[in-house]
């Protein structure tokens, strides 16, 4: 695209997009971390995909957002202790879907304590790594990386570590698929029929801050929801059956990471901005293509 | 008692913790207000989603050249009147606010890095400055608006208090008796999203969760029954207020949100695991009705 008036020289001095595709592949993969972020983007965009189809069918958009938002306090831990941040992610998503499912009341009845209670877990989450930044005044130069997003920090060693995590965490899903199925859509009636519902939920938390952890590396902590929830809802718009719900939702996340990520080189803008507006430009389409299906003014499908 | 009041004489002798402690004390009764009647609402997420918009409109406006003031209260309260009508009967979906909210955090995003690129401010330090906020650092004209906010909107919500608790808690029934459940949805999300356009102006979006979340979360474990639970509410959020100033004027390495939010959670925790005690001393009880 052109320069635009106004905009900053630097656009003007970096990579260009032009009509011969097989150039702007070749200049977008000529970096090793354009390549490291392609195929970590890919293996987070799989495992987002799959578990975030899980957590658009439970209601669990707030748990999502907040579990990120609990890898900050983790993240800026690790960078104040001199750890790498990958492993502050990781743990204290781990510990906070934990805490969630530890304090949130039994009982189906009780959805309203329960937004309540993620609310205030992620409000200590945001407090303690609120202090860890203040503790550690350099820390705040990378902050908005932390909390937006960037690729450029993606090294060899984190792909290995994404994409071996992403292939427990799908196997643990594959494993888990049916009850948690059964749980999410009639805990009363799985309950009843043996289904240990209160561990499956458990377990599909911890599932879930793996799947944040990952996704954070790429949009930052207060936008994973891009990865997690936007094609999840997109793909639910357009179809009720799980199978294909699961599949369209990971293509939908394949695409948004690569689509963001590409877009985001190419014009030196936020890779968080392009990445959200690629999610909610296909879940505006897919609603409207399934009202248009379904005739204006009936819902049949409610994502 | 003398003891309490000398722990008290000498933070209150200093300018900017009355201010602190004046703002404070009227976002904790708004926010303690607002915050019980979305705990029963299901609708914690539209607030936290509505302190993020609000970083959208301040980086918006300041992009453009107008005051941030502007923008946080414009994007703020169309983003409330978007949400209510999205919501429509039912109750908002947590996955359309996820959606929306997340498309606006990132166009904020935009934002950061023009208005960054621009001003040569770097290092997202604004973002900061919305995102986590100041409540030692505001001055008494700042502190008198917060209180006048606050004000109007517990005005508004004793005003609409009665039908909104029933449209609350079970809106067909309410709209079946003429009660104007959508009307009320409107009116509900546009004096939180002007609570939230102010507070996260004055404390952050950091400190505004932790006032809606947790001590709505304590009063709805101490009690059912929904005055006294709106009640209990306010009160904790005053409590936590007072003890978090207090404890972090104590420890100056202690940032004020930090301490308020630390003092909510461990009351919260303590009343939890109380009521846990309660429960599971004495079988375990039938858990309340599945929603429809």
């Amino acid at each position: 695209m052109p320069p635009i008036d106004g905009w900053p020289a630097v656009l003007a001095a970096g990579p260009r997009l032009t009509w011969d595709l097989h150039r702007d592949l070749h200049q977008l993969l000529q970096y090793p971390f354009m390549r490291h972020a392609f195929v970590a983007g890919a293996v987070a965009a799989v495992m987002c995909g799959a578990i975030g189809w899980f957590a658009v069918l439970r209601g669990e958009t707030y748990a999502a957002h907040t579990l990120a938002v609990v890898a900050f306090p983790g993240a800026s831990g690790a960078v104040f202790l001199g750890l790498a941040p990958l492993v502050g992610y990781f743990a204290f998503a781990v510990a906070g879907a934990g805490l969630i499912a530890w304090l949130s009341p039994p009982g189906s009845g009780q959805r309203e304590r329960h937004s309540a209670t993620v609310g205030a877990v992620q409000a200590m989450a945001l407090a303690l790594g609120f202090w860890f930044v203040s503790l550690y005044r350099g820390f705040l130069s990378s902050l908005s990386g932390f909390l937006f997003g960037s690729f450029l920090a993606v090294t060899r060693g984190d792909v290995i570590v994404l994409a071996v995590t992403a292939a427990a965490a799908l196997g643990v899903l594959a494993v888990l698929g049916r009850p948690l199925f059964f749980a999410s859509v009639d805990a009363r009636v799985a309950e009843a029929a043996g289904v240990p519902v209160r561990a499956v939920s458990l377990v599909y938390l911890v599932l879930l801050g793996c799947a944040v952890a990952e996704a954070s590396q790429f949009t930052g902590v207060l936008l994973v929801l891009a990865l997690l929830v936007v094609p999840a809802a997109t793909a639910s718009a357009l179809t009720a059956r799980p199978a294909a719900g699961v599949a369209l939702s990971v293509a939908f996340a394949l695409v948004t990471v690569w689509a963001g990520l590409a877009a985001a080189y190419f014009t030196d803008r936020p890779v968080g901005f392009w990445v959200t507006s690629v999610g909610f430009g296909g879940y505006v389409l897919a609603r409207g293509s399934a009202a248009v299906r379904t005739g204006w003014g009936r819902r049949v499908v409610v994502a | 008692m003398t003891a309490l009041a000398g722990a008290w004489a000498g933070p209150l002798s200093q300018d900017f913790f009355r201010q602190a402690f004046a703002a404070g004390t009227a976002a904790a009764v708004a926010a303690g207000l607002v915050g019980s009647f979305l705990v029963l609402r299901n609708q914690v997420f539209a607030a936290d989603a509505l302190s993020h918009v609000a970083f959208t409109g301040g980086l918006a406006a300041l992009a453009l050249g107008f005051a941030a003031r502007t923008g946080v209260f414009g994007a703020t309260v169309a983003v409330a009147v978007l949400l209510a009508v999205l919501g429509g009967r039912a109750r908002l979906g947590d996955v359309v606010t996820g959606v929306v909210f997340t498309w606006l955090l990132g166009l904020g995003v935009l934002f950061l890095s023009v208005f960054t690129s621009s001003k040569a401010t770097g290092n997202g330090a604004g973002a900061v400055r919305v995102l986590f906020g100041s409540i030692f650092g505001i001055d008494s004209a700042t502190a008198a608006r917060t209180a006048w906010i606050a004000a109007a909107v517990v005005a508004v919500m004793l005003f609409v208090g009665r039908p909104l608790l029933f449209a609350s808690i079970d809106p067909r029934v309410a709209e079946a008796r003429g009660v104007p459940v959508r009307v009320l949805n409107v009116v509900f999300l546009v004096a939180a999203g002007v609570m939230v356009a102010q507070l996260v102006q004055v404390v952050g979006a950091l400190l505004l969760l932790g006032l809606v979340a947790t001590p709505a979360a304590t009063a709805h474990r101490l009690t059912d029954r929904p005055w006294r639970a709106v009640g209990a509410s306010v009160a904790i959020a005053v409590a936590t207020v007072w003890a978090g100033l207090w404890l972090s004027y104590a420890r100056p390495s202690l940032p004020p949100s930090s301490g308020i939010i630390a003092v909510g959670f461990v009351g919260w925790l303590a009343v939890e695991a109380g009521a846990r005690r309660r429960v599971y001393g004495g079988g375990r009880p039938a858990t309340g009705e599945e929603r429809p």
